[in-house]
């Protein structure tokens, strides 16, 4: 363990540990743009910027790592003027229609601005002129209001591994970029949506949706394949209108495009929510209710078992169920009908 | 007849543009054709191709020797050579008009050649010059005679700090590199020079490219690096094909590669262009280049001397630094520090441009005052104009006005008077030249050389060079002045990396001491030094014009009228300041104030 003091307080920390992780472990807030504790320390924001004796000027938090005997201040007048003058410049070369933004309520600029009281801005100057570009089914841009965290371009590379995007141009040209500046043509997973912490990267699905208000959150597992990724549903008037999942979670909060995108078929009218029974060759589907669709299964099962013996079922299971279900339903036919006619769409 | 005839042509960049080739060719025609009519040129006589010499403003410049007697000539073309034969070579009288003057010998007697001294002397592309020079007899003392940690020790002793510009100490950094770790360790020299107006160290490397490769040598033996990397630009081409054209040499002689000196220690080296970032010169971001990320600087700690090239221990020098690795091995760290003042020994190399008469390379002793380099070295300000201030390290540096001109350059006095060594620009400005101006200037490189990677340098070096634009343009505001203090002191406090860090540093230093001239554009809307056209107003002396109507054409927006042979008006409501009348009066009668 490291022993040092983050204003004032003696903290012992692994010796892994960066000062920002340090002051966060020990419930001191540090402001951040474009760290993620899941991703690689980037130190591009310069929010983070913290004073240590003996250093001449000030260090971003996220990058350093703590040594024996530091001593940190994390709020000083220095700090708060450098940190606020980042907000305001970030702010200068931003649209600021935050009103009609969908990003909106859950956008850490916004928060920034309004911590700093940011109501006017000294350096009004030029700004980037970016067209919104959509036209891919999943993801929108729009990059006038894109900070350059880099969060999209780390969570690309070091979770994705796909590399999708980049960085291109310099100064204030810079921008982030599919190569060649074409659209996106990527596996559209979506996780740099989920780590942009402005409006600058939404999903096409969420546009003109709920954005914060009478929102509810439930959390579910995703049921498109065994991994079981947890997601957390936000729906408003029993509509599931956008899907995301929390970084604490088994799945760190990453998803893939199926999970993140995927949930159309929750309110689609064509949903089959009773089971349906044909009841005579050529004849239409009946809606039933669950007891008696089991019944009406186990009931044929059983004929059928005794007229023609158990090799005369056949089962297949899903990849979409959980193991615990596809565990059942071997179990089901081997056990129960008794025959080892059971196999999965990826092999039992 | 047996009189050895030399005769050398200046090949570096500036003199091949100058028209060194076809000096060198003409020089083969005469020797040539004289050769066939029997007369003294023969198998004694050289032609060499040399490097930069420094003084590029007079090429081609051309040595003869005659017998040990060498005459220097400037300014010459191919059309010339015949004469330079006829009456030096084959007459022995030297041609007296085309000599260099005295300035030539002031320019350079004033300095102190360790680094350039084989500069203008070796043939660049041939080993056997350098080895004739006592080259690669520094590696081979410290390869065969001295344990890594005593190269260390001595590169220590002798104070040799980054010619980079970060000044820190190389023997420290070496030493640094050497404990980290147990594997690979590499390391790169960084030949990566942006700074627009300096040529240091592509002079070096295109004039005796031998002398950086020792250097790694014993710096690759001193941290145990068995690979070696020069990253340099690839708008350099001549320097790349003679870096290119060392190493192949090297390797066929065994200077690079297994067993050197018969030893166990192996080293290679390889060239990695750069494609014209100048926030590579940063060596996180030359990291990341090398490995063929984009070149954006990450931050220290941790040090590439610990965690460098693929998380490998690296050292990174600059070009000088290691030419002035091989005369410390051969001559000892006290001949080293013998030069030099406080904590900054040895020579500077330092690219000497503006509003100065003798614009050049040049090499001085560290704590030499700046009025020597201005008027001994310089020859003093061009026209006979008042020296205004100096602006050294680059487009992060700073302006040094008339009141430090006593100042001894070194490291430590260059940072005190708000300015930085930097890679060793400078540029001397006269009373012509607008202050406001000159921050703007540097600052429209910087903020277009930011990577974009931090919020300070990429928007606020933007924001800064907007508010100096709108000022010069007559549009400044009550409050700009301290706006620009203060947004400038928190994009050097809050950047990443040294471009951000230092790249306030014009409006700083600007600020500190021209503030009146930022007034006078604010508060007067006048530029005193009369270069900011917007604040200035046009008009023809009627005394003094003689109706050529130069300016009436020239003028884009038909401000002009006035009869052929006739005094011409300017009506100031349709001027839009753009100074073309200006330009191309050729009677002075265009005044502007």
């Amino acid at each position: 363990m490291i022993h040092l003091t983050i204003d004032g307080k003696n903290l012992a920390v692994p010796a892994a540990n960066t000062v920002l992780e340090a002051a966060r472990s020990a419930g001191i807030a540090i402001p951040t743009l474009c760290h993620d504790e899941r991703l690689a320390p980037y130190g591009g924001c310069r929010l983070c910027l913290v004073e240590i004796d003996g250093m001449a000027k000030p260090v971003t938090s996220c990058t350093t790592p703590v040594r024996e005997g530091m001593v940190v201040r994390t709020v000083s007048e220095r700090l708060y003027r450098l940190r606020r003058t980042i907000v305001e410049l970030l702010l200068s070369d931003h649209p600021n229609d935050c009103m009609t933004c969908i990003g909106n309520g859950d956008c850490t600029l916004q928060e920034l601005a309004y911590s700093y009281g940011l109501r006017e801005n000294r350096f009004h100057g030029a700004r980037r002129e970016h067209h919104r570009v959509d036209a891919n089914p999943f993801i929108t841009r729009e990059q006038n209001k894109c900070v350059l965290c880099g969060l999209c371009v780390r969570v690309c590379e070091e979770v994705q591994g796909v590399s999708a995007i980049g960085f291109a141009d310099r100064g204030f040209e810079t921008k982030i970029v599919p190569p060649f500046g074409e659209d996106l043509n990527c596996e559209f997973c979506g996780q740099c949506v989920a780590v942009c912490p402005t409006g600058a990267l939404s999903a096409r699905l969420w546009a003109g949706k709920p954005r914060t208000g009478g929102i509810t959150s439930t959390r579910t597992v995703c049921t498109f394949c065994g991994c079981g990724c947890n997601l957390t549903l936000k729906c408003k008037a029993n509509e599931v209108f956008r899907v995301d999942s929390e970084p604490t979670t088994h799945n760190r909060g990453w998803l893939c495009v199926k999970g993140r995108f995927g949930y159309d078929f929750i309110n689609s009218p064509e949903r089959l929510r009773t089971p349906l029974i044909r009841r005579s060759k050529g004849g239409p589907l009946e809606a039933v209710d669950w007891p008696e669709a089991l019944q009406h299964i186990a009931a044929r099962v059983t004929r059928f078992k005794a007229e023609h013996g158990p090799d005369a079922f056949a089962g297949l299971s899903s990849a979409r169920c959980t193991n615990e279900e596809n565990y059942l339903f071997q179990k089901l036919l081997r056990a129960a009908i008794g025959t080892n006619n059971v196999d999965h769409c990826a092999r039992y | 007849m047996n009189e050895e005839i030399v005769v050398n042509v200046c090949m570096g960049t500036g003199g091949i543009a100058a028209g060194g080739e076809q000096v060198m060719a003409a020089f083969r025609r005469e020797f040539a054709e004289a050769g066939i009519s029997g007369a003294r040129v023969g198998e004694n006589c050289r032609l060499h191709k040399v490097g930069c010499r420094g003084f590029c403003a007079r090429d081609v410049l051309v040595d003869v020797a005659v017998g040990g007697q060498a005459s220097t000539y400037q300014y010459i073309q191919a059309e010339m050579v015949p004469r330079l034969v006829r009456e030096h070579v084959l007459g022995g009288r030297p041609v007296a008009e085309w000599l260099v003057g005295e300035d030539y010998h002031t320019f350079h007697d004033n300095q102190c050649k360790r680094i350039l001294g084989d500069l203008g002397r070796i043939d660049p592309e041939d080993i056997d010059e350098y080895l004739a020079a006592d080259g690669y007899q520094a590696a081979e003392k410290a390869l065969t005679t001295l344990s890594p940690a005593e190269v260390i020790e001595i590169i220590k002793e002798s104070g040799l700090r980054g010619r980079g510009g970060g000044g820190f100490p190389t023997g420290v950094k070496w030493q640094f590199c050497a404990a980290a770790g147990d594997g690979q360790r590499y390391i790169i020299c960084n030949a990566d020079e942006g700074d627009p107006g300096a040529f240091m160290d592509r002079s070096i490397i295109e004039g005796n490219p031998h002398a950086v490769l020792e250097g790694m040598i014993i710096g690759a033996y001193a941290i145990g690096a068995t690979l070696g990397y020069v990253y340099i630009r690839a708008e350099y081409p001549l320097a790349v094909e003679r870096l290119r054209c060392a190493l192949r040499q090297a390797e066929e002689r065994g200077y690079l590669g297994e067993n050197l000196f018969g030893g166990q220690f192996a080293l290679r080296i390889k060239v990695k262009l750069g494609a014209g970032a100048f926030v590579c010169g940063e060596e996180t971001a030359l990291i990341a280049s090398i490995e063929g990320e984009r070149g954006m600087p990450r931050a220290k700690p941790p040090f590439p001397a610990q965690q460098g090239l693929w998380g490998k221990p690296t050292v990174i020098n600059n070009v000088e630094t290691l030419a002035n690795v091989p005369p410390i091995i051969r001559h000892g760290a006290a001949w080293y520090a013998a030069v030099g003042s406080g904590k900054s020994k040895g020579t500077k190399v330092i690219a000497l441009t503006g509003k100065i008469r003798n614009t050049g390379l040049i090499e001085i002793p560290m704590g030499m005052p700046l009025k020597d380099i201005i008027y001994k070295i310089g020859g003093g300000i061009e026209g006979d104009r008042l020296f205004k201030a100096v602006q050294t390290g680059g487009p992060s540096g700073g302006c040094i006005p008339q009141q430090h001109i006593d100042l001894a350059v070194d490291y430590e006095n260059l940072a005190a008077v708000g300015s930085m060594m930097g890679s060793g620009g400078m540029v001397v400005l006269d009373e012509s030249d607008c202050m406001v101006n000159i921050a703007k200037f540097f600052l429209q490189f910087t903020q277009a050389e930011s990577c974009g990677k931090c919020v300070p340098c990429r928007i606020g070096t933007k924001r800064l060079l907007e508010i100096l634009t709108r000022i010069t343009e007559g549009q400044g505001r009550e409050g700009d002045i301290e706006l620009l203090q203060s947004l400038a002191e928190d994009v050097r406090d809050s950047s990443l990396c040294g471009l951000g860090m230092s790249a306030p540093n014009p409006v700083l230093s600007t600020l500190r001491y021209f503030r009146h001239e930022y007034e006078a554009h604010i508060k007067q809307r006048k530029c005193p030094a009369k270069v900011c056209n917007h604040l200035l107003t046009f008009f023809i002396r009627p005394d003094s014009c003689v109706g050529c109507t130069m300016c009436a054409r020239a003028c884009s927006v038909k401000a002009i009228s006035g009869e052929s042979k006739q005094p011409h008006h300017i009506d100031q409501k349709l001027c839009i300041r753009c100074g073309s009348c200006f330009d191309v009066c050729k009677f002075n009668a265009v005044l502007k104030e």
